[in-house]
């Protein structure tokens, strides 16, 4: 049987829509969303309540539905939507849910994006006063955007049938939209919802640009887009949502917010039901139950809750043998999946519908968001915008003023005063239409609920919480309604109380003896409706979403197999496994073929930062907490920088290029905060000193060449090269030709290896590559990672900054007083040195750690302690492994740890906690290889 | 998302800036000269006022400049912004 009306509503009855729901095959119309469609099959059963499991129908007509969720299947599966705002398309397959969704487990194939949007006046709403207050703007010039979140304009027009200026309302909307749309500099935005206000004018909006076509939508177009609109001033015409009454059982399907019948009646043609009663606090509903009358709805009764009924509409009523009862309420309801009757005192009523109006609340939430004050309108019943904002203005029943001739006078002013705000005079006043509405809601009574069953008066019927659960709250001792929200969890949910809220402060204030003037409302935060994260990610998914930054040398790395790590945006070849290679068995492979040997890695990623000017030299000796001004040109010093707190935050070489030039190298992941660090010092303290910082990471290809016979094959290499170790000395660079490519080969070691460290610019980084490793094979060159250098490195215990470090760790701590100029004035951290906090025995210091056991690797970040049983908590921690490897050269496991006093400590035995045991181990000096430094020279 | 008027660039959005803490903290003349109250003051120490508050800030996903701003910490408005070596402007909060 169907619900629909024979003629009427903007649907085109001419075309038909299949769709299944809950694996019933249905068909609806274009113009029809979800609910409309279902409505008009005579489905008014959705899906079940999160908690109990009770039915749930549709509530309201839109996005402040409370109940309707559904899981669309296809297309592409996406739960959580609302059926009312689901616009149907042929093939839509969906069903019910119970307050829960199902994220799909297939990648979202649709396309999303982001669009910015610069204007002089934003409205948010085309309804009536939103349509005059856009005109007013943009008839005086300005830059106007109109932002609405239906498919098509009217807002409130949309739900009657009613006529402005003698003709039906639709024909004026059309006209001023249309006007709109021819005017130069404004855009009209439909289907878009403005979610988020933030300061500045900034104003995020949500457009759903292809949802509504189905199957049909093309694959090119962004389905979401968020529009970024900066906007000078705005026009906030978002309407006013109706409110129901709660009573005992209140939330069966059939039950309905009276203006929503209307909607469905007027925009969608379709009847809510066939014998309904009205439940009612204003007038309002009395036009719903009259136009439902004359489309063929039997109205068994409209039970008015005020003393008296308004003497106009009642004689209106009765002419269409509608019977009106004041001074009564509906106490409860019967009925299994639908609503069957309904109770009135002792009377009980039959019927399938059960329309409820219980006020109007305006929607408030953008202007909360804009941090405006909200004042209880104790006429109303509801907050509203209780103060005026520079640069947001509130037009229409978002005031609460509901009569329509007012809403667009208010429209027509917020308009004209948001075009003069931004620079633009208004010219002659836009005529505002006449309207033939019988209805105003404003000489409502204030009712929040009808005493009753307090465990089945529903307060938000999305989140199961009822008038029983708010007297918890308050019988708990809660008294802010924020505190009542989220133990309640009234108004969480998708909806995020809008029609649930304003009541639930009701019944707190009641329950608490107070005025509700004097409780502060929850705070309104966006999103006004769900926005999916995949709108808010847009474009910037995948390999868009970060940068991948790869070095010139990258694609031989691929090609050989190597495994990658992720350092800050880089990847890092990681190890380079053969086959049935794992990651100990390769990198124990590496590490012996570069210390028996020769290896080579790809250092490009290593920061590196051009430091030129007069004063380069005077401003390193501040930055480094050793000397680089007396460095040589041709030499390279190790240097190391604190913070002005005395920790260290890098470390990396120094190379003087010239009298006046630097090149400094920072660790892998701090190339940009060192440069960072450097702008500061120099444009906030020592703006008077001539220095220049430029960062060359991506101009240099670098490869660390390493091992005993590392010198053979540059040699092979770099025929201009004097490769002798008289020549070319331990900590000096030069320039030179490597492969026939200009280079600058600097003699630094990493590994306690005889070392070299070839440059090229990035473009022939490939081609030095292949050479070298060309020139090795004699020697069985091993291309190795960032895990065989972190072994290589902790075997001479040379502390990686960040892994070693954690910004509580000095010089001194690591070891490296010798890198600390005693001769200096000052540099940055010099003065904390001195600190008695500094100077304490017990301070973490940097040690080796010998498992007893020489095959027990200690995992990273294991605590240390002192005995060999543990004793009752709290336990004294020493410190924690930073550093553990399986060791090649060692011929055994080793670590590196931060322990107490730990200088003082050599030769001590420790424990690590591993699991249920304490593995004991022997503290050594953090050099644990070739301590002499034998094998630096080669 | 905040507007911030960079003194070099004009009004530009909260997110190409990275904040520097409170302005106008001089590195001192001669840190060896100062007790280690006087330095822990400098390193650790900063004010925390509900009003105006001079700070630095950095455009540092713009033009890299570090500069000065009054913000009122109770509302957020930049109240004023000069440039690095310039007094701090009066302001009415």
């Amino acid at each position: 049987m169907t619900h629909r009306t024979p003629t009427g509503g903007s649907i085109d009855r001419n075309t038909l829509l299949r769709f299944t729901f809950n694996g019933t095959e249905y068909t609806g119309h274009p113009g029809d969303t979800l609910a409309s469609a279902l409505l008009a099959n005579g489905v008014h059963s959705i899906g079940t309540s999160v908690k109990l499991g009770r039915p749930r129908g549709v509530v309201a007509a839109g996005s402040e539905d409370p109940t309707s969720l559904v899981q669309v299947e296809a297309p592409f599966s996406e739960p959580m939507l609302l059926a009312t705002t689901v616009e149907l398309y042929d093939g839509l397959v969906a069903r019910g849910l119970s307050g829960q969704g199902r994220l799909s487990a297939e990648p979202d194939p649709a396309r999303y994006d982001a669009k910015h949007e610069h204007c002089d006046v934003l409205v948010v709403g085309a309804g009536p006063a939103g349509l005059v207050a856009a005109l007013t703007a943009a008839r005086a010039g300005a830059r106007v955007v109109l932002v609405d979140e239906q498919n098509q304009a009217g807002g409130a027009l949309l739900g009657v049938d009613e006529y402005l200026d003698d003709r039906p309302s639709a024909e004026w909307v059309a006209d001023v939209v249309a006007e709109l749309k021819s005017t130069p500099g404004v855009l009209v935005l439909e289907r878009t919802t403005a979610f988020g206000m933030y300061q500045d004018g900034f104003v995020l909006a949500l457009q759903k640009r292809t949802d509504h076509l189905g199957f049909a939508a093309p694959a090119a177009v962004a389905r979401h887009r968020v529009w970024r609109i900066r906007t000078r001033q705005t026009v906030l015409a978002t309407g006013a949502h109706e409110r129901p009454v709660v009573f005992a059982d209140n939330d069966r399907p059939g039950i309905m917010l009276a203006s929503s019948a209307r909607t469905f009646l007027h925009r969608y043609g379709v009847l809510p039901g066939s014998r309904a009663v009205v439940f009612t606090t204003n007038d309002s509903a009395y036009c719903a139950a009259i136009d439902l009358a004359e489309s063929g709805v039997d109205i068994a009764l409209i039970v008015d809750a005020r003393a008296e009924a308004p003497a106009r509409l009642s004689t209106e009523c009765a002419a269409r043998g509608i019977e009106v009862r004041a001074g009564q309420f509906v106490t409860g309801t019967e009925g299994s999946s639908r609503v069957e009757a309904v109770l009135v005192g002792d009377q009980r009523i039959a019927c399938d519908t059960l329309l409820v109006s219980g006020g109007w609340n305006p929607v408030v939430s953008l202007f909360s968001q804009a941090r405006g004050a909200l004042r209880y309108d104790s006429e109303l019943g509801a907050f509203v915008p209780g103060e005026e904002l520079p640069t947001v203005r509130v037009a229409g029943s978002a005031t609460g003023e509901l009569d329509l001739t007012a809403c667009t006078r208010q429209g027509r002013d917020a308009g004209a005063g948001a075009a003069r705000a931004a620079g633009f005079t208004p010219g002659g006043q836009v005529p505002l239409p006449a309207s033939d509405s019988r209805c105003t809601a404003r000489s409502g009574l204030v009712l929040w609920r009808v005493p009753g069953s307090d465990d089945t008066s529903f307060v938000d019927l999305q989140r199961d919480s009822t008038v029983a659960d708010v007297l918890r709250a308050t019988g708990a001792g809660l008294r802010s309604l924020e505190h009542i929200k989220r133990y309640t969890t009234i108004g969480t949910a998708h909806d995020q109380g809008k029609t649930s809220g304003m009541i639930a402060a009701g019944i707190v204030a009641e329950a608490l003896g107070v005025e509700l003037g004097e409780q502060r409302p929850t705070t309104f935060r966006p999103p006004y409706t769900s926005v999916s994260f995949a709108a808010l990610a847009g474009r910037d998914r995948g390999e868009l979403h970060d940068p991948v930054r790869v070095t010139s040398i990258h694609p031989w790395h691929v090609e050989h197999g190597a495994l990658f790590e992720n350092v800050g945006q880089w990847k890092r070849p990681w190890y380079y496994p053969q086959p049935g290679e794992d990651l100990h068995t390769a990198v124990l492979r590496e590490c012996r073929a570069t210390r028996e040997s020769v290896g080579l890695m790809d250092g490009s990623t290593l920061g590196k930062i051009d430091v030129q000017g007069q004063d380069a030299g005077k401003f390193l000796d501040m930055l480094y907490t050793n000397l680089m001004s007396t460095l040589k040109v041709g030499k390279i010093r190790y240097g190391v920088m604190c913070g002005v707190d005395g920790m260290v935050i890098d470390d990396g070489t120094v190379i003087r290029v010239g009298e006046e030039r630097y090149l400094v190298t920072t660790t892998t992941g701090n190339a940009a905060k060192i440069l960072d660090w450097m702008e500061e010092w120099l444009q906030t303290e020592w703006p008077h000193l001539d220095v220049h910082c430029t960062s060359v990471t991506e101009h240099w290809a670098t490869i660390p060449l390493v091992g005993p016979r590392s010198r053979d094959v540059l040699a092979a290499v770099a025929p201009d090269l004097d490769v002798s170790n008289e020549a070319f000395e331990f900590m000096t660079w030069h320039d030179t030709t490597v492969a026939g490519v200009p280079a600058r080969v600097c003699r630094i070691s990493f590994s306690g290896e005889l070392a070299y460290e070839i440059n090229v610019t990035g473009w022939h980084g490939l081609t030095v590559w292949k050479a070298l490793m060309e020139a090795g094979k004699p020697y069985g060159i091993t291309p190795y990672g960032t895990e065989t250098m972190h072994v290589l490195r902790a075997e001479k215990g040379y502390p990686i900054i960040g892994q070693e470090t954690d910004a509580t760790v000095t010089p001194q701590d690591l070891g490296m007083s010798w890198a600390v100029s005693k001769k200096k004035p000052d540099f940055i951290g010099k003065r904390s040195f001195a600190r008695a906090e500094n100077n304490r025995s017990d301070r973490k210091q940097l040690v080796g750690l010998l498992p007893v056991d020489p095959a027990v690797l200690l995992p990273e970040g294991s605590q240390i302690v002192e005995t060999d049983r543990l004793p009752e908590p709290p336990v004294r921690m020493l410190g924690h492994v930073t550093s553990s490897y399986p060791s090649a050269a060692l011929g055994r496991t080793f670590a590196l740890a931060l322990v107490r006093s730990g200088h003082d400590r050599i030769g001590e035995t420790l424990y690590v906690p591993v699991e249920d045991a304490l593995v004991p181990v022997t503290v050594t000096e953090s050099v644990l290889y070739d301590k002499e430094g034998a094998r630096r020279d080669g | 998302m905040q507007l911030i008027p960079c003194p070099w660039c004009g009004p530009r959005e909260e997110a190409e800036f990275h904040y520097g803490g409170q302005a106008h903290v001089a590195y001192p003349e001669d840190p060896s000269a100062l007790s280690d109250e006087e330095w822990a003051q400098y390193v650790f120490f900063r004010e925390n006022p509900s009003g105006p508050f001079a700070e630095r800030w950095s455009h540092s996903a713009g033009c890299r400049r570090w500069f000065n701003a009054v913000r009122d910490t109770r509302t957020h408005d930049l109240l004023a912004v000069y440039r690095v070596g310039e007094p701090m402007p009066e302001v009415t909060a």
